[in-house]
C-alpha cells in the first residue's frame, strides 16, 4: 500500500522561503544582526544539498564501484575534521586526527558492509543509493561515540593523573590503572544511543523515517527500516568507540606501562 | 643494591648513584633542582635513559610493574583512585598495625578519601606501600606535612624496613632530618649530582 510520493515543485520551494524571509525581515526589524548569518545559513543550505543532489545523480547514474568508495572516504573525511573539532584536549601529532577518523573508518565501514551485505542486500552491493545513505547515518552517530569518547578519556586521565601513577608506582599494569577512566570514556560514549533508542518513536520520529513516510511507503516497512538503522547505529557506535578509546589508551601509555601524557598537545 | 649509571632524562643528569642494602642515601638540593624527576626516573614512571638495576637484575630484564613493586616510589602528594580508604589497600587487615602505628585510628579504613589531611594522606600512602614488601623506598619528602611525632614514627619504619635490608632514597629539605636518618647526602644541583660527606 505505498502511496505515491507528492513532488515539491519549484514554486512550492519558493513558497515556503517566505517563512526565512520573514524571519530575516524580523532580524532586521528588531536589530538582532543575525540577518548577515542567516542570509549566509540558506544560501550555503541550498548550495550544499544542490552539490549533494548532483553529485549522487551522477553516482546513481554510474553505480561505480570506485566513485562511490570516494565518496564514502571523503564523508568519513569530514566526520573526522568534525571529530578533531569536538577534542577539548587533542593527541599531539598526526595522531589527533589520525585515531577518531580510523575509529570511525573501522567502525562504520564494517556496519555498513555488514548491513549491505546481510540485510538489505541491493545489486550490487555496493549501489550507492542505498550504501551512501547508511553511511551517512551510522558515521553521524559514530562521530558523537568516538568524539565523547575520546574527550572523557582524555580529561579523565589529565584529571586522574595523581591516582593513575599512584598505582603505576604500586606495581599496577596500565590497564589496571586505565580501567576507571575507560569505563567511563565508553559509558559517556553510548549514553546518546541508549538514550536515542528509548525515546525513538515517543519523543522523536527519527528523520529516516518521517522521510521513508514523507515518500509513501509503508509505516509497517518505514518502522522495520527505523529498527534495522537503531541497531546498526548501536553497534557501529560500540565498536568506534571502543576503538578509539583502547586506541587512545594504547597511545597514551607505553610499553613500560607509563602514563604519557606528554603525548597530549600542549 | 640499586646501581644507576649514566642516567639522563630532560633536566637531569647524566647521574651516577649507588644505595647499598640496609642503606639511606638523602637527596638534597633546591627546588626545581630535579630530585623528585630523578625519583620518578628511577620507578621507570618517565622514560630516561641509562641503566638502572637492583641486585645485579637491570631493570629492562623485567616487566615496569613488576620493577616497581621492588622499587617503590611514594610521592610528596600520593594519589587516590577510590572512595574509601581501604580501596587503596589490597590487605587492610595487613596494614591495619601500620595504620595504627602511624596515628591513624582503626576505623579509618570506611573514610572517604576526600576527607583526610595532607597529613593523613601522606601517612596512608607510605603504609599503603610498605605492606607490599618492596625492597628500595624511593621517598619524595614524606614527611613534609607532619608534626615532629608522626615524623619520628615514620623515620622509625623506614629504620626497621632499612634493618629488613630494604635500600632507600630519601629526598628531604631538612638537613636535621638527612642527618638523623641518611648515612650519605646526594646534592642536586641544575640536574648534575655531586656527593657530599
Amino acid at each position: 500500500m505505498n502511496a505515491a510520493a507528492i513532488p515539491v515543485s519549484n514554486l512550492d520551494l519558493a513558497l515556503a522561503s517566505m517563512l526565512v524571509v520573514a524571519n530575516g525581515a524580523l532580524a532586521i526589524v528588531l536589530r538582532l544582526r543575525i540577518a548577515g548569518a542567516l542570509a549566509v545559513a540558506t544560501v550555503r543550505m541550498m548550495l550544499q544539498l544542490t552539490l549533494t543532489a548532483l553529485v549522487l545523480i551522477a553516482l546513481f547514474r554510474t553505480v561505480s564501484p570506485l566513485w562511490t568508495a570516494v565518496a564514502a572516504t571523503a564523508m568519513v573525511g569530514f566526520a573526522g575534521r568534525e571529530i578533531l573539532a569536538r577534542q577539548e584536549r587533542r593527541l599531539a601529532g598526526w595522531w589527533a586526527y589520525g585515531l577518531g577518523t580510523g575509529a570511525m573508518l573501522l567502525a562504520a565501514s564494517l556496519v555498513t558492509i555488514f548491513a549491505l551485505v546481510g540485510q538489505v542486500q541491493p545489486d550490487p552491493w555496493y549501489h550507492p543509493r542505498w550504501a551512501l545513505p547508511l553511511l551517512g547515518m551510522i558515521l553521524g552517530n559514530t562521530m558523537t561515540g568516538v568524539a565523547l569518547g575520546l574527550d572523557t578519556l582524555t580529561s579523565r586521565l589529565a584529571r586522574d593523573r595523581a591516582g593513575i601513577e599512584a598505582q603505576l608506582a604500586l606495581g599496577a599494569d596500565r590497564h589496571e590503572a586505565m580501567r576507571p577512566a575507560a569505563r567511563q570514556a565508553l559509558r559517556t560514549a553510548l549514553m546518546p544511543i541508549i538514550n536515542a533508542m528509548a525515546a525513538t518513536g515517543l519523543v522523536s520520529l527519527p528523520g529516516m523515517m518521517t522521510g521513508q513516510l514523507l515518500a509513501g511507503a509503508d509505516p509497517e516497512q518505514a518502522v522495520r527500516y527505523q529498527i534495522l538503522v537503531m541497531f546498526l547505529i548501536a553497534g557501529g557506535t560500540a565498536a568506534g568507540a571502543l576503538a578509539a578509546v583502547f586506541g587512545g589508551i594504547y597511545r597514551l601509555t607505553d610499553s613500560r606501562h607509563r602514563l604519557r601524557l606528554d603525548r597530549l598537545a600542549g | 643494591m640499586l646501581r644507576v649509571d649514566d642516567l639522563v632524562r630532560p633536566g637531569l643528569g647524566p647521574l651516577r648513584l649507588h644505595v647499598a642494602a640496609g642503606e639511606c642515601v638523602a637527596v638534597a638540593g633546591p627546588s626545581g633542582s630535579g630530585k623528585s624527576l630523578l625519583l620518578r626516573a628511577v620507578a621507570d614512571l618517565d622514560p630516561a635513559d641509562g641503566a638502572v638495576s637492583l641486585d645485579g637484575a637491570g631493570r629492562e630484564s623485567m616487566a615496569a610493574p613488576a620493577w616497581r613493586r621492588l622499587v617503590a616510589y611514594v610521592a610528596t602528594e600520593p594519589g587516590w583512585w577510590a572512595d574509601t580508604v581501604r580501596d587503596h589497600f589490597t590487605d587492610w587487615a595487613r596494614a591495619l598495625p601500620l595504620v595504627t602505628r602511624l596515628g591513624l585510628p582503626a576505623d579509618c579504613a570506611g573514610w572517604p578519601v576526600t576527607r583526610l589531611s595532607t597529613g593523613e594522606r601522606q601517612r596512608l600512602g607510605l603504609a599503603r606501600t610498605l605492606v607490599t614488601q618492596p625492597r628500595m623506598l624511593l621517598l619524595d619528602e614524606p614527611t613534609s606535612g607532619l608534626d615532629d611525632a608522626a615524623t619520628a614514627v615514620v623515620e622509625e619504619l623506614v629504620a626497621e624496613f632499612r634493618a629488613d635490608g630494604g635500600g632507600v632514597l630519601w629526598v628531604t629539605h631538612d638537613a636535621a632530618q638527612r642527618a638523623r636518618v641518611a648515612s650519605r647526602v646526594v646534592r642536586i644541583r641544575a640536574g648534575r649530582a655531586e656527593e657530599a660527606a
